[in-house]
């Protein structure tokens, strides 16, 4: 054999559709360069700086460590944030237990009871807990004598808030489990309580190491609820606010947002490692478990979903009846006197409107953005590293909290030098940084998507001599056709919900309704906020259903090819 | 050995590989290939999983670009170039058919990015499905059709363009046996009427024997053998050919002179042996033939038989061989006529002009 003497590497020549795809990526990319990366920066080294811009070192963090009240904060967001944890994780694992292990019936009616709080602000459950336990509140005897403004009014709300989330992730984890493992024990005759301890909780351990530390992110990040509830307990997250908004003090606010980042971090870091070793799980399963009929065990169930389903309900329909009732507890009359936002101060009407329309931009230009991106990472040839880059930006925004990002816009948009000022307070930087706010969810979404679809359509387009641009919209596209819709509703649900990002952000112009509520409920007008809060629930609720009517209808159009 | 040792004598060739190595970070998939395919030659690369076949096809299609050496189609050189500048169509093991899109749209999907009238575009497509029998269902959507009938679909679609080259990578094993074996003519048959030149992957040698015009054996990622199909089966030209390719028993022997080996206390004629040492002889179950007439016989004993329908397979052994055992095969009315059952014994012999030698 010869060695040839053409041992030169061979440079591939990239074709225009590579060029092309690679100019995409890299325009995304410079999105999430301009809208994530540097922002965070800024805020780094702001927080190196004292207010005259001048480096200061550490300073900011020993005058921080020296502060009593700001130290504080950290112990009260770790408590908050570790009971919280502990408690929506036992609920949201034991109803997914009933759904999934049982045969009771109305599973999915609870299932969507249960989805209910993701489209509403985590202001609204502290708002409801105000009418039911407060001064006043219709039930409060049943703390008897404790106060709900503080830790408790924090963690019930953080709990409905938190409890959608978790409760997807666990189930997840437990249809993946092999139903062979469980005859296998039956057939040793162990008894039903060492089984779930020997073969349920471990084969759902990942599920609950990921469930326990998103409720623990989601948590310590919140704003919303301690805001609302919280009286006199501070915590990470409205210091932040507090320092910024209140006292004007940016410097503090960044050394404040950077401590948050830290957990976030940490807690994102080890849910990544845990997701993927699930996934190893996933791609080995065998048979699934299908549950037998068991009366007590069906009926305990079923009682424990009720339950489950009258906090949710009860939250929000206090909330519905606070907004309704003329001026509680004095005069109980009915009314919609509370909607007429237009007299409080908060942004009116016009704030629910703004949120509309941020919501239909974040949407449309989200999806496209991230579907996009997704596409020319997934599907790109060459530049690796590019390619590794992008992944990691696009990974980035699940790990910084929507206050922090907030405040790094101020400090990176407002700066007079930056040639993007122009946009701050205005629509469009709502809109650039609630899609960066929620990119990551979506992105993965996009991939699952893109990754589910055979590898080869690219390659036959290409032998085909079709450019990749018609193989996108004739192909790519009408077959991800439900994923991109997930992430459309995903992406609209959320920007009509968010409040943490786009409260640093709104101008005189955008008000926004969930804005609208934590502002209304700090003026005192608890009932406009309840209302304002419903109406988002309301839109939320509306856009959802006739997402799922549409798709339905769409589906049934383009992919006719799905039914054999 | 990575010269083909026979070569249609039609010119130059349309496709030629040389020097071709590809590597996956550290691991080198392909080692110094180098293979010349001629203009309207059905070529199969056949090797167990993992040789890298795939591996070759892909550099050949310029989807996986090789890492070392040269690529030349029709007489240009297709090194570097991306896909979409080279001049094939391509069948993939899943197909790769467009589910959202009916079998017609599916098949025009090439046409259309060449500028045709739609006139021109309809009659072709029609065409295409009446070439390959599926006429009333063009209409239809991917899913709807059987493994065979979107086996077909994607045949068309890629020799819609009337591409020079025809790649397909395993097109056939995502089906059933039966559906296999008939597909198989009709790839043929149809490679045979547009004279398309076809490289197709397979591990499935009975689909290599039965529609190659050359077979190109490979192993770990290097060439053992080009040849046409009666070449790789009756002199393959390494043990790992001999292996791979049909049934083959191995024995030790050794060659002390030219023309001679000797296997246990027996010395057998061979015509390949040129004196050389400690060897390995190889010798195909239907090679051996019983009865005591020819050179090369000896006594061996039937030592266990099993029926394979049109023949018989037996294992035989023989004081004379030392341990060696073998396998023969035995036409049923040789079986009859010798009434071999287990346990009896009879004069065979090994034919010296089909022992094979390999080295140790
Ligand atoms: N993208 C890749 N990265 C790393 N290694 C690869 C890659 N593609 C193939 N290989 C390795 O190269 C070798 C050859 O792979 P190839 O797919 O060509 O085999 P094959 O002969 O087609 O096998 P099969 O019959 O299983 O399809 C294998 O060891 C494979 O693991
Ligand atoms: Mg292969």
């Amino acid at each position: 054999m010869h060695t040839s003497q053409l041992d030169k590497v061979v440079k591939p020549k990239s074709s225009r559709d590579d060029r092309q795809m690679l100019m995409f990526m890299i325009v995304i990319a410079s999105y999430l360069v301009f809208a994530l990366a540097l922002p965070l920066y800024t805020i780094l080294s702001k927080s190196f700086k004292n207010n005259d811009g001048d480096f200061v070192g550490l300073g900011n963090y020993v005058e921080y460590f020296n502060t009593p009240a700001l130290v504080y904060s950290i112990q009260n967001s770790l408590t908050i944030s570790l009971i919280t944890t502990v408690i929506s994780v036992s609920i949201a694992f034991m109803l997914a237990y009933g759904l999934n292990r049982s045969c009771m019936p109305f599973k999915g009616t609870f299932k969507a009871i249960a989805m209910i709080p993701i489209l509403v602000p985590s202001l609204l459950p502290g708002i409801a807990l105000i009418y039911l336990f407060g001064k006043q509140g219709m039930i409060r005897w049943l703390l008897f004598g404790h106060d709900i403004y503080g830790p408790i009014g924090i963690v019930i709300s953080e709990v409905f808030f938190t409890l959608p989330h978790a409760l997807i992730i666990i189930m997840t984890a437990l249809s993946i489990a092999d139903a062979r493992l469980y005859e296998a024990a039956d057939s040793l005759r162990t008894s039903k309580l060492k089984i779930f301890f020997t073969v349920t909780l471990p084969g759902a351990r990942y599920g609950l190491i990921s469930a326990a530390f998103v409720v623990f992110t989601l948590t310590i990040t919140d704003f919303g609820a301690p805001k609302v509830i919280g009286g006199g307990y501070n915590v990470l997250a409205t210091d932040i606010y507090k320092q910024v908004i209140g006292q004007q003090n940016f410097e503090m606010g960044a050394v404040v947002s950077l401590i948050l980042l830290l957990p976030a971090a940490v807690a994102f870091m080890v849910d990544r490692i845990v997701q993927r070793k699930q996934v190893a799980l996933l791609s080995a399963r065998a048979v699934a478990l299908e549950p037998k009929p068991s009366t007590v065990f069906d009926r305990a169930m079923l009682g424990y979903s009720i339950l489950i389903s009258i906090f949710i309900l009860g939250i929000l329909g206090t909330c519905q009846y606070a907004a309704l009732i003329k001026f509680y507890p004095y005069d109980l009359t009915m009314g919609l006197s509370n909607y007429q936002f237009d007299l409080m101060d908060g942004g009116g009407w016009d704030s629910y409107f703004n949120s509309l329309e941020l919501g239909a931009w974040t949407a449309v230009i989200g999806t496209t953005v991230v579907f996009l991106g997704a596409f020319m990472v997934e599907k790109g040839k060459g530049f690796k590293q590019g390619r590794n880059i992008f992944q990691f930006l696009a990974m980035l925004p699940m790990a910084v909290p929507g206050l922090v990002l907030g405040l790094a816009y101020i400090f990176f948009f407002n700066a007079p030098n930056n040639p993007f000022h122009f946009i701050y307070h205005t629509m469009a930087i709502l809109v650039v940084s609630t899609v960066v706010h929620f990119y990551t969810v979506s992105h993965l979404t996009a991939i699952t998507a893109l990754k589910q679809m055979d590898k080869e359509f690219e390659s036959v387009g290409a032998s085909l001599k079709a450019p990749f641009y018609k193989t996108f919209t004739k192909i790519t596209v009408p077959v991800c056709l439900p994923a991109i819709l997930d992430i459309s509703i995903y992406l609209f649900v959320n920007a009509m919900t968010t409040v943490s990002a786009v409260v640093f952000l709104y101008g005189p112009h955008t008000a926004l309704a969930s804005v609208a509520v934590l502002n209304m409920d700090d003026a005192g007008d608890i009932a406009p906020a309840a209302a304002m809060g419903m109406m988002i629930f309301y839109t939320n609720a509306g856009v959802r259903i006739v997402h799922g009517l549409l798709s339905r209808g769409v589906l049934k159009k383009t992919q006719a090819w799905r039914a054999r | 050995m990575n010269d083909a040792t026979t070569q249609p004598s039609s010119g130059a060739p349309y496709l030629r590989i040389a020097d071709l190595t590809k590597k996956f970070g550290d691991f080198t998939a392909l080692k110094d290939i180098s293979l010349e395919v001629f203009e309207g030659e059905f070529v199969c690369f056949l090797g167990p999983s993992g040789c890298g076949k795939t591996t070759l096809l892909r550099a050949i299609a310029g989807l996986d670009i090789q890492t070392y050496g040269k690529v030349e189609q029709g007489g240009k050189d297709v090194s570097v170039l991306p896909p979409a500048e080279r001049d094939f169509g391509i069948v993939f093991q899943s197909y790769a058919l467009f589910p959202n899109l009916s079998i017609r749209k599916n098949i025009a999907y090439g046409l259309e990015n060449q500028k045709l009238a739609k006139v021109a575009i309809d009659n072709r497509v029609q065409e295409l499905l009446d070439l390959v029998g599926l006429s009333d269902q063009g209409e239809k959507y991917p899913a709807q059709l059987s493994g065979g009938q979107q086996q077909r679909v994607a045949l068309a679609r890629a020799i819609a363009i009337s591409p020079g080259l025809l790649l397909l990578d395993e097109p056939l094993s995502a089906l059933d046996a039966k559906v296999r074996v008939m597909l198989r003519h009709e790839i043929k048959e149809l490679q045979r009427k547009l004279g398309v030149t076809t490289v197709m992957v397979t591990h499935d040698q009975e689909e290599a024997l039965t529609m190659a015009d050359r077979i190109v054996v490979m192993n770990d990622g290097v060439i053992e053998q080009v040849g046409s199909p009666e070449e790789i089966y009756n002199t393959p030209a390494t043990r790992f050919v001999a292996d791979f390719i049909g049934t083959m028993n191995f024995v030790p022997a050794q060659s002390s002179r030219k023309g001679e080996i000797t296997i246990g206390s027996t010395t057998l004629n061979c015509d390949l042996a040129t004196g050389s040492g400690n060897l390995i002889a190889a010798i195909r179950p239907e090679d051996i033939q019983v009865g005591s007439g020819h050179q090369n016989s000896f006594t061996a004993i039937v030592e266990s038989m099993e029926f394979l329908g049109a023949f018989v397979r037996a294992e035989l052994s023989s004081v004379s061989l030392g341990d060696a055992r073998l396998l023969a095969d035995f036409s049923a009315n040789v079986v009859r006529g010798e009434q071999l059952a287990k346990g009896i014994e009879l004069p065979v012999s090994l034919p010296g002009e089909s022992i094979r030698l390999y080295a140790q």
